[in-house]
Parts: C-alpha cells; structure tokens; sequence
C-alpha cells in the first residue's frame, strides 16, 4: 500500500505521591483524572474534536488512541498531543486535589511497567490488504517485532531475581507477552493481535494489531518503530523475497533478546539454525535497504528511517551505544543511567536509578527527565511544541477529519451523537446514521448532509482560532471548535 | 569490521580520544572540564525535580494490570 493508516494506542501509568503517607489508589486517582473529559463529553470514554479517543481502560489507565493518522508526522505528533492532554488533567487533578484537602503531585507516566511487575500497552495499528497471505505475514513480522527492541525498547532496569542481578534491558514489555499471536489480549499478551476489528471496509483490509512494543517518549525512536514496521510491511505485501528468520520460540527468543544489550544472544530458528537479534534487524535492514532502492522512497522520511535503522543496529552490534544516545530511548536513558551511577557510584539495584527509569517516562514538560534532556540537547526531538498544539485540536486528513467536524459541528448546535471509528449517528434520527468504512476519506458528503439537517435558520457556525481556545477549558483539547452565531450579531473582526 | 556481532562492547581504556576522555575526569584539559559541569548541572537538576526518597516512590508506583 502506497498509503497506509496507522493509530497507536497508549495506556499511561499513574500516582498520586502526597507529602507523606500513601497516595490515592490508582482507581481513585483515575476517576479525578478522567472529571473534565466526563464533564465534556459526559462519558469517561469518549472521541475528542482532533478525531482521538480518550477513555478509562481496563485497570483504571488512562488511554489515549490516535486518530487515524495516514503520515508519520502527524501520527507521532497525536500520539504527543496525548500525553500533553494527559498533562492537562493532571495538572488539573493536582489543584483540584489540594482543594480537597489533599497534598503531593500527580505523576502520570508513558511507560509499560510498574514496581509490582503489572503491565500495561502501547498498541499499534496498521491498516493492510485483505489479500496480504496471513502466514508469510506472521512468519517475517514476527522475528522483525521480537527483535525490533534492539531498535526502538524504551530500556528498562530491571530488579535482581533468582536467576539475574539487577540490570538493564532493551525492552520494558518483552517479559511481559505471552504468546505469538492470539486473539486474547489481556489474558495471554500476544506480539500480534489477530481479532479482526478493521473498522473498515472489511473485504478490502484488515487491521494489523500490535501490542508487542514499548511506549516512546522519543520522537526519533517513535518515527523509526513505526516507520521500519511499515517498511517491512510493505516487502510482505509486495511479495519480495525475505528471508527464512522464523523463530522456534519467539517468547523464549524476545526475553533473551531483552536482557542482553550486545544483541548477540542466540536465538534458534525453525529451521534449527541460530541467529541473533542483529542479524535478524540487520538482515531485514538490507533488504529494506534494496528494496527502497528499487521501488524508491513512498514518503520523504525513509531515507531518514533507513540511516537510523542502520545506525541503531550498528550501536548494539559494536557496543558504541553513543551513536544513537540521542535518538534511541534505551540508549538515552542508559547514557543517563550510566551518568548518574558513575558519579554517585550506584549499583543497577539501587532505587534511585529505578526512580530515574520512571521519571523519564513523567508526560510533564518541566519535571519529565525526557523532556529535560531534550532541554540540554541531549536528546533529539522531532515535533514542535507548535505542532503539539494544532494535533491536540485539529484531525488529521483522514476520516478522523469527518468525525472531528461531525462530532464538533453537533455539539456546537447541543446535538447528542453517537460516533465510534466507523459510525456518525444523531441521537435524534437513528435510522440515517452513516458509516464511513473508508479510512483515508478526509471528507464525506452523507455526512455533511445530515449535518446540514442541525442547521437552524439564521444561524452560523463560526470557527474558533486557537488564540480563541486555549487557556478556555482544562485542556485545549476538550474545547469546543465552533461558535454558533445567530443573525443579530454582527459578524466579529478577524483576529490578528 | 563492524559487522561482526561478538565484537567486545568495552574496548580498553585509552585506546581512543573519546574513551580517554570519558574515563579521564581527572584530566584537566577544558573539554573534559566543560563535560563534568554540564554533569554536574544535569545532576543538579534531577535532582531538583525528583522526590529525595527515590525508594517509596518506586514502592508507591503500582497500577492494576492493563492489556
């Protein structure tokens, strides 16, 4: 596919951590988070006007998925405007918690595990064929995710146990899946998700469900995971020869893969060959490589994708870690662990460094260690603040652009709605709800036409700026786009 | 050449500017110099914007399981 649509699903951690004592349980804490999203759309589960869902899941996390994002760009700087709305409420729960007699911050964190070993998700979504032959689909994509964490894990320190001393590792979610492929997801933690929820015209796709990775707080790694998943989607779907990488144990090999930083742990292949975590990423690099070569670049970000793909690799390979320790969230955050264990003189299992693990995962701009190091430079960053802004209220140019207007056109004329990914449903007129079964449709006429049956006579609806909206509600996210305007008024003067 | 994966991940020291450097905090030339106060400084911050009793933190840090 020349043009795919992509979404990510992020499930953050949270704490309340008050001056002294125990914070509120994360249920609690989660029902405060969630008041302005319940207050503006009265529902904890809801779409938002940038066309992104923001809802309580399973275990109280807090979820954020993206819009359904047709560039890389715009998908990495949703998934950003996510954890700045996430910011948002917690900033407002903070305030509101003191109000109520409470003390302490609210830490809401984009990571994958907490010190009790619980787990929660980073899924990601690729739209692909129908016609794409499901087994050769598995037989690459597998050992490509089993192994992509070398590339793109969010680096973890993990606790000694019986069997390991306290260390690091690649990945936060590898000890955490369960089976290759299944349909279950949160019984059994399967690296690709096979229930076929296409939200789109099911004879022609599938959705290509994948829960395997880690969440990114950098940019870099972000553009790099999704973008060589694609790659590598692209060779199976046209059908080019891959190579044989099929894994006799892919849980056994993604663990293996995890707790060794030198890439070079054998893994055994089906075909009773061993292999490592490089050769595999390097072998499937080549061929990305060749295949670009012949067939050209399909957005402007590939040769980018491709130079960091090859460097990535070439870090694990030779152990020159700083050649990505700026790009790469585990090698950032290992060169900052690294850092601080040297000059304090701590060991993998002291708490601070674990804390330190955490805190580069903190979603707020001004305490998160991510986000300091990108202040000194020290790690790179992809999106501006500016386009973190226009994400968290603008759809991207895709159906999530109709469900945006249509889900902000209806509040603006106090319509009650019904929408999901595919479905636009007035409450008051059941029968003419209309499904959008195609992803990329950025407009559809149906729908403007049951809007326009809102229209009320002499009245207009006037979109806000985004000088108009911020600083309106508690996150600029959960405002309204337009105003509905009736005849007396004169119209305003365009803001400068 | 790089390609090979059992390549040593620590090379011995000295061997190479960067290692020198790294390793050499005591030298006192103003490169190594400018690097221990940007560490310094970033340390410094962390600091600043981390609770001190970095154990309760990791112990106060429990969700309940997500997917």
């Amino acid at each position: 596919m020349d043009r795919r649509v992509y979404g990510v699903e992020t499930e953050f951690g949270i704490t309340h951590r008050p001056t002294s004592g125990r914070g509120l349980p994360p249920d609690e804490l989660a029902r405060y988070l969630f008041r302005p999203v319940v207050e503006f759309g009265r529902s904890s589960n809801i779409f938002i006007p940038n066309g992104s869902r923001l809802y309580l899941d399973v275990g109280s996390h807090p979820e954020y998925a993206t819009a359904e994002c047709d560039q890389l760009t715009d998908l990495i700087a949703s998934d950003r405007a996510g954890e700045r709305i996430m910011h948002d409420l917690a900033v407002w729960t903070e305030q509101r918690l003191h109000e109520d007699g409470f003390t302490g911050q609210v830490y809401v964190l984009k990571n994958n595990v907490d010190s009790a070993g619980n787990s929660y998700g980073s899924h990601e979504n690729y739209l692909i064929p129908r016609t794409t032959h499901f087994r050769r689909l598995s037989g690459i994509l597998l050992p490509f995710l089993v192994t992509r964490q070398i590339i793109a894990g969010a680096g973890r320190v993990v606790s000694a146990d019986e069997q390991r001393p306290a260390h690091f590792a690649f990945s936060q979610r590898a000890d955490h899946m369960w089976e290759g492929i299944s349909s279950a997801t949160t019984r059994s933690r399967p690296i690709i998700n096979t229930r076929d929820e296409p939200h789109a015209d099911a004879a022609a796709h599938r959705r290509l469900h994948v829960i395997v990775g880690d969440s990114n707080m950098s940019t870099t790694t972000s553009l790099l995971r999704y973008g060589a998943t694609d790659l590598v989607l692209r060779m199976i779907e046209a059908g080019v020869p891959i190579g044989d990488y099929e894994l006799a144990n892919p849980i056994a090999a993604i663990r293996a893969v995890s707790h060794d930083l030198t890439g070079a742990a054998p893994l055994r292949l089906r075909s009773g060959e061993e292999t490592t975590a490089v050769e595999i990423q390097r072998g499937l690099l080549r061929r990305a490589q060749r295949f670009v070569g012949e067939h050209g670049s399909h957005h402007e970000q590939v040769p980018a994708i491709l130079e960091l793909w090859e460097r990535a690799v070439e870090a694990v390979a030779t152990g020159e870690h700083h050649l990505i320790e700026k790009d790469i969230d585990w090698a950032i955050k290992k060169k900052l662990l690294d850092d601080v264990a040297a000059s304090r003189g701590l060991d993998w299992d002291h708490p601070r460094l674990e804390q330190i693990d955490y805190a580069y995962h903190d979603v707020h701009p001004q305490r998160g260690l991510f986000h300091l190091l990108v202040r000194r430079g020290m790690a790179s960053e992809l999106i501006s603040e500016e386009q973190i802004q226009q994400a968290m209220v603008t759809p991207p140019p895709t159906r999530a652009a109709v469900r945006g207007k249509f889900l902000s056109t209806a509040r603006a004329y106090g319509a009650e709605v019904t929408v999901d990914w595919v479905h636009h449903k007035l409450t008051d007129r059941p029968l003419e709800a209309v499904m959008v079964k195609d992803p990329f449709a950025a407009a559809d006429q149906r729908v403007d036409d049951l809007l326009a049956k809102l229209a009320q006579p002499g009245t207009q609806l006037q979109e806000r700026s985004r000088a108009e909206r911020c600083g309106r509600a508690v996150s600029l996210a959960l405002t309204d786009r337009y105003r509905l305007t009736g005849p007396a008024q004169p119209p305003e003067p365009p803001l400068i | 050449m790089a390609a090979q994966p059992q390549k040593q991940p620590h090379r011995p020291g000295g061997e190479e500017q960067d290692a020198a450097a790294e390793a050499g905090q005591t030298q006192a030339n103003p490169q190594s110099q400018q690097r221990a106060e940007e560490l310094d400084s970033l340390l410094g911050e962390i600091d600043t914007v981390l609770e001190a009793n970095a154990e309760e933190f990791v112990k106060g840090f429990v969700q309940k399981g997500g997917q």
